[in-house]
């Protein structure tokens, strides 16, 4: 063989640069450059087309619209707004709204889905039982319906303003949750001076204790610790400023309630239906992660004298979290995209007001369709490249 | 679904080859045998399907008349039920070839969306409905109240127009369908419904105890309602046009379905132009010279098709008020046929 081997080389030798179509890395290259010119003209054509067939049949194009009064009225919004602000106005007020409903969407999912999910491995029949029912019930109904059954079937048993229920100074009725609104006086700035020296003291305090952990083994309380300082520090400023807070109380003038903040009916429903649609699918991974820790890491823990407690936290939760976050990923960016179905129940979000009431009253349907899917791409991404940067940091580091 | 296919409309009017669709619609029609007409997703007088899922309404004899004008029977139609927010993209993108959806005629949509309007089918007007056990009197006294309201409407904006200049605030809760409209109305979720006035006596009936609520007396707003159709394509948008004239001119010389066939003895010499016998016929329009005798033998005269959906006929009862012939006093008034 190694006689041979330089025989067969030797012919080619002389001109061992092969042509470049045979050389396999340049012809790739070749192909791939072609398939994106091939892309990028099909792209061309086929805007250039549009273009010019809307400007054919006479429709308008172009971002101008973004510029011009809007003149119609959105029930929630995280901005003020007004009927006499831009039609891009109404895409932050809409896109807050999209962003508002998901995020505390994620955040109750993923507390209820997490308890679901170790509730179903609870060594307590009845517990895990129940829990099996709610996922197999909330994962297999579709979430429209799960949407129209909050808003319709739980909205109609709320009363009229005029009966309210009373709860803690706040009123619950079938146009929402008013809530006393607390309004900051003058000298509210010292209390969060103190709330960010809490956090700061914290950081360098869970610092400097894990160092010394790991030098000495000692352990430090640091979650009261962190406790004291974030919420003890600034509520000792804040009585120590004379409280500098007055609370605006909603009341009942006419025929609904002003002032405090009001929580939507719409944004309840929709929270609701999608943070216990999205839990249910979010159990599920929770109890695969945990299933899938193998049964040797439990058994050498406890060989080790380690507590119940502690190996949950430093055994299970962070091998489970390897195999979690990935799908958990998935499922935020599921409810996300989900967050537009907010439309079937008038909840004001980005594909309401915008990709609805704006769509329809410019008639640009490309340009605002265009943006609407632009931001779901873009909320999904943000979404994405968080969610891998925390599970790069959760990886196993193999060593 | 209403996302899906507002994209695949999106999608399609992008990707649709190279030429315009102009001057191509009556040809469209005529090889496809059947008229694809746009109409609402429920609305009583107007556009909705009846028991026997058969559809029935002012609009929806707008699209059988077409039909038997183009293609000589008015069966002939097939409806696609669209969302206010749908409905210019589905007509823009080919979807469908006419619009008679209670469309309200602006100036934006005329000049903005490449559509153009062919007529005015009925004159509304804005206005309120209330529960009776809120008290209210007038629209004036709404300061502060909970407006249901249907998305991508004129109403919208007229609403939002009336309490500015009223110094009033409200909260507009916006739906998709009439039907969720009214649903939320019923919920308790708004104290005021408001639309068309026709349209607020046609919702009025579809509510579970339709004496609970009322129409305030209070019109804020012209909202001529007409068919629809694409700018560019002048032949069918003259064939949409002179079929509703001639609903209206049959009904001011009296010509109805049951007397039509009687009438071609007629020797007033409008009636024998409006049939086909003499004058313009359909020759300038692309169709046969029976159009509009196939109209009004089939569908009737504009008087019938209003008393038979909207007016005493109905079950919603409305006045012609307005809307009755130019000759009664009110504005429908058609160009002669000559």
């Amino acid at each position: 063989m190694s006689s041979n081997r330089p025989s067969s080389e030797s012919p080619t030798k002389p001109d061992s640069t092969p042509r470049f179509w045979n050389d396999p890395d340049k012809r790739a290259l070749i192909f791939q450059g072609l398939i994106v010119l091939a892309l990028g003209a099909f792209i061309l054509t086929v805007v250039s087309n549009t273009l010019h067939n809307l400007e054919q049949r006479g429709i308008t194009t172009g971002f101008d619209f973004l510029s011009v009064e809007a003149g119609f009225g959105i029930l929630q919004s995280l901005i003020p707004y007004s009927e006499a602000d831009s039609y891009g106005r109404t895409f932050i007020v809409g896109l807050l709204n999209t962003v508002l409903v998901s995020f505390l969407g994620i955040i109750a999912a993923t507390f209820l889905g997490f308890l679901i999910g170790v509730g179903r491995l609870s060594k307590n029949w009845l517990l895990a039982k129940i829990c099996a029912v709610y996922v197999e019930i909330f994962r297999n109904i579709p979430l429209l319906l799960q949407i129209f059954f909050w808003y319709f079937a739980v909205l109609r048993t709320l009363p009229s303003p005029r009966q309210s229920f009373e709860l803690f100074g706040g009123y619950l009725n079938v146009r929402g949750l008013y809530l006393p609104a607390p309004i900051l006086e003058d000298g509210f700035g010292i209390v969060w001076t103190a709330l960010i020296v809490g956090i700061v003291a914290t950081w360098l305090f869970k610092r400097w204790a894990d160092k010394k952990h790991d030098e000495s083994g000692r352990e430090y309380p640091v979650g009261l610790i962190a406790l004291g300082l974030i919420v003890g520090l600034p509520l000792l400023v804040f009585f120590f400023a004379g409280a500098p807070v007055t609370m605006d109380y909603p009341a009942l003038k006419g025929f609904n309630f002003r002032g405090g903040v009001t929580l939507i009916p719409e944004l309840i429903a929709l929270w609701l239906a999608l943070t216990i649609y999205t839990a249910a699918f979010i159990a599920e991974i929770v109890r695969g992660g945990i299933l899938a820790v193998p049964h040797g890491q439990l058994e050498a823990a406890s060989a080790l004298g380690l507590p119940r407690g502690r190996t949950l936290r430093f055994i299970i939760i962070p091998q489970a979290l390897r195999v979690i976050i990935p799908p958990l990923t998935s499922q935020y960016l599921n409810l996300t995209k989900n967050s537009s179905l907010a439309t079937a129940i008038g909840y004001p979000d980005l594909v309401s007001v915008f990709a609805g009431t704006t769509l329809n009253q410019t008639g640009q349907a490309i340009e605002v369709i265009f943006m609407t899917m632009a931001v779901y791409l873009t909320l999904s991404v943000l979404t994405s490249i968080f969610m891998n940067w925390y599970n790069s940091r959760s990886a196993l580091i193999e060593r | 679904m209403i996302k899906r296919s507002l994209i695949t409309a999106t999608i399609l009017s992008a990707a649709t080859s190279g030429h315009v669709l102009a001057d191509v619609t009556l040809d469209a029609v005529k090889a496809r045998g059947v008229l694809q007409c746009g109409v609402s997703t429920g609305l009583p007088g107007f556009s909705n399907p009846d028991d026997k899922g058969n559809w029935k309404g002012l609009d929806v004899d707008m699209c059988r008349a077409v039909a038997a004008a183009v293609l000589g029977d008015a069966t002939k139609v097939k409806y696609i039920p669209l969302t206010a927010k749908e409905r210019f993209t589905a007509l823009q993108s080919g979807e469908i070839d006419l619009l008679p959806r209670n469309t309200t005629w602006t100036q934006t949509r005329d000049t903005q969306l490449g559509l153009n309007f062919a007529g005015v089918n009925y004159y509304d007007g804005q206005g309120f409905m209330v529960s009776k056990d809120l008290g209210v009197k007038s629209a004036k006294e709404l300061d502060g109240a909970a407006v249901c309201i249907q998305a991508g409407t004129t109403t919208e904006l007229n609403l939002a127009d009336y309490f500015r200049l009223n110094g009033m605030s409200y909260a507009p809760v916006v739906f998709d369908t009439s039907d969720q409209t009214v649903k939320g109305f019923e919920a308790g979720r708004c104290d005021v419904l408001t639309s068309d006035q026709s349209q607020l006596y046609a919702l009025r009936i579809k509510l579970e105890k339709p004496d609970s609520a009322m129409v305030l007396p209070e019109v804020i707003s012209k909202e001529p309602l007409g068919p629809v159709v694409r700018q560019g394509d002048d032949q069918w948008f003259n064939i949409v046009k002179w079929t509703h004239n001639a609903l209206l001119n049959a009904e001011e010389l009296g010509v109805t379905s049951a007397n039509v066939d009687e009438m071609k003895k007629s020797k007033n010499p409008n009636v024998r132009r409006l049939i086909g016998l003499e004058g313009p016929k359909g020759k300038g329009l692309g169709l046969n010279d029976d159009w509009a005798y196939q109209v009004i033998k089939q569908i009737g005269n504009y008087g019938e098709s209003f008393d038979r959906n909207v007016g005493a006929g109905s079950p919603l009862k409305v006045n012609r008020g307005i809307n009755a012939l130019w000759t009664d006093g009110g504005l429908q008034y058609a160009p002669p046929m000559r």
